[in-house]
């Protein structure tokens, strides 16, 4: 099953495309995280999964084929956006009871119980939680809908190193827990490596990568080498992106697996995620495509215009 | 605050990541439960970390500790039990605790006859690494007979 389905999506704010041409699957089961440069188009498409946008062009659908904002769609899907909006002059047990009836599935029990573990107290004004708590109470109400799919916009962009600790701990227990598929969009490259084992970068409104990172790491990886032999290097393998000097080179490539041959004089390095997402970021015209196997249509053979 | 190193009974081991060793995640949790078996640590019997622990302390991907103990079910060193979670099935050290002091001391004196003779950290590693590949090279055979990091690729017929 795939979590988010998107075909030939498109959104256009007045005369700008915010997203365009976007196909792609999420499938279930994974911490995916979508990555790419400011005004990529990353809260674009996570607003259009949600249901709090329309697209202009293309379709999107959620867990399994429903429709993006249809009831059923929105009972499986809990949204956590920007800054972790609350209403700040509410208690945290009026944001409880407010989330509670605002929605057809609410876990009180699991909520509360959640709170009390982080020291939350419930009669506290959310305004005057610290902004590490405003994000747990944010992360905790939407948990308490008991999702299949937890969608996060952004969540670490304004909580220091420990708040971040501990709300992707949490964010990953429920997901260890009961199995909830979780998409989330961050600039944050250092702590994408741990938490998530599935890679979406986007930039300039289109997908340039979309895979399993295991599979991505395994594919890609560094040569170090003369620069003079660069250039016919180059002319074999597929390189995303070149470092030169005057004497040596190092080229980031595209391989079949960890079992492919190291050219001659040549050494071979692991690449790490933040190194692959900078390679790609810095050489929009590079992909790394198809991801999963799409059941609308057939897949997208190239992403140049 | 989230429970952070009082987890109660369960694992005798507690996971830690570094970040700058440039080792895949899911690997520095295989080689910490290897380690552990090799230094009595771990015996037979004893519960791994169960998922949920480990991905809510180190914060990270659930599958990535799943891929661990998939790992070290494959070598034969764990095994899961339905509903429980993982446990030691094997063991690595081969050598009883005292002898291991035994021979961690008289690894002291050679590392201070090493440094009266002048050779740094980086110089003693590099000497001891090619003695170990010596060593096992005229043993003919794999250092790690578990499928682990292979001697080398030569005398493995």
């Amino acid at each position: 099953m795939n979590v988010i389905e998107t075909s030939g999506l498109g959104k256009r704010y007045h005369q700008t495309w915010a997203l365009r041409e976007c196909t792609l699957a999420i499938p279930a089961g994974h911490v995916a995280a979508l990555v790419g440069p400011n005004g990529a188009g990353k809260t674009t498409l996570l607003n259009l999964a949600v249901g709090l946008a329309t697209p202009t062009a293309g379709v999107v659908t959620v867990l399994g084929g429903l429709p993006a904002g249809s009831p059923a769609a929105l009972d499986g899907i809990a949204f956590v956006a920007q800054d972790a909006p609350l209403y700040k002059n509410l208690s945290v047990a009026d944001m409880l009871h407010l989330t509670g009836n605002l929605n057809r599935r609410f876990d009180h029990g699991y909520a509360q119980e959640r709170l009390a573990d982080l020291g939350i107290p419930l009669k506290r004004k959310a305004g005057k939680l610290s902004g590490g708590q405003q994000a747990q109470l944010a992360l905790t109400l939407a948990l308490g809908r008991r999702p299949r799919l937890l969608v996060l916009d952004e969540p670490l962009a304004n909580l220091d190193p420990l708040a971040r600790h501990d709300f992707m701990a949490m964010v990953l227990a429920a997901a260890a827990e009961d199995g909830m598929s979780v998409v989330l969009s961050s600039h944050v490259l250092t702590e994408l490596e741990r938490v998530a084992d599935y890679l979406i970068l986007v930039s300039g409104g289109r997908v340039q990568v979309a895979d399993e990172v295991d599979g991505l790491l395994a594919r890609h990886r560094v040569l170090t080498g003369p620069a003079a032999e660069a250039d016919r290097i180059a002319q074999r393998l597929s390189v995303v992106h070149a470092r030169r000097a005057e004497a040596q080179a190092h080229l980031l490539v595209r391989t079949s697996g960890p079992a492919d041959p190291v050219p001659p004089g040549w050494e071979a390095h692991r690449v790490s995620v933040e190194e692959l997402v900078l390679a790609y970021l810095r050489e929009p015209g590079a992909a790394a495509l198809p991801g999963p196997a799409r059941t609308q249509q057939a897949q997208p053979t190239e992403v140049s215009r | 605050m989230p429970p952070e190193g009082q987890r109660g009974p369960g694992s005798p081991i507690e996971f830690r990541l570094d970040a700058a060793s440039g080792v895949p995640t899911y690997l520095q949790l295989v080689q910490q439960v290897e380690h552990a078996l090799r230094l009595g640590y771990l015996k037979p019997g004893d519960q791994l970390p169960k998922v949920r622990d480990v991905v809510a302390s180190l914060a990270i991907n659930p599958n990535t500790v799943l891929k661990a103990y998939r790992e070290l079910e494959t070598k034969g060193l764990a095994a899961g039990r339905p509903g429980q979670g993982t446990f030691i099935e094997a063991t690595l050290s081969q050598v009883a605790l005292p002898e291991l002091a035994t021979l961690h001391r008289s690894l002291l004196g050679w590392l201070a006859s090493a440094d009266v003779a002048g050779l740094d950290e980086d110089g003693i590693v590099a000497l001891f690494s090619s003695a170990l590949r010596d060593f096992f090279d005229r043993r003919g055979g794999h250092r790690d007979s578990r499928g682990g990091a292979s001697a080398g690729t030569e005398g493995v017929a």
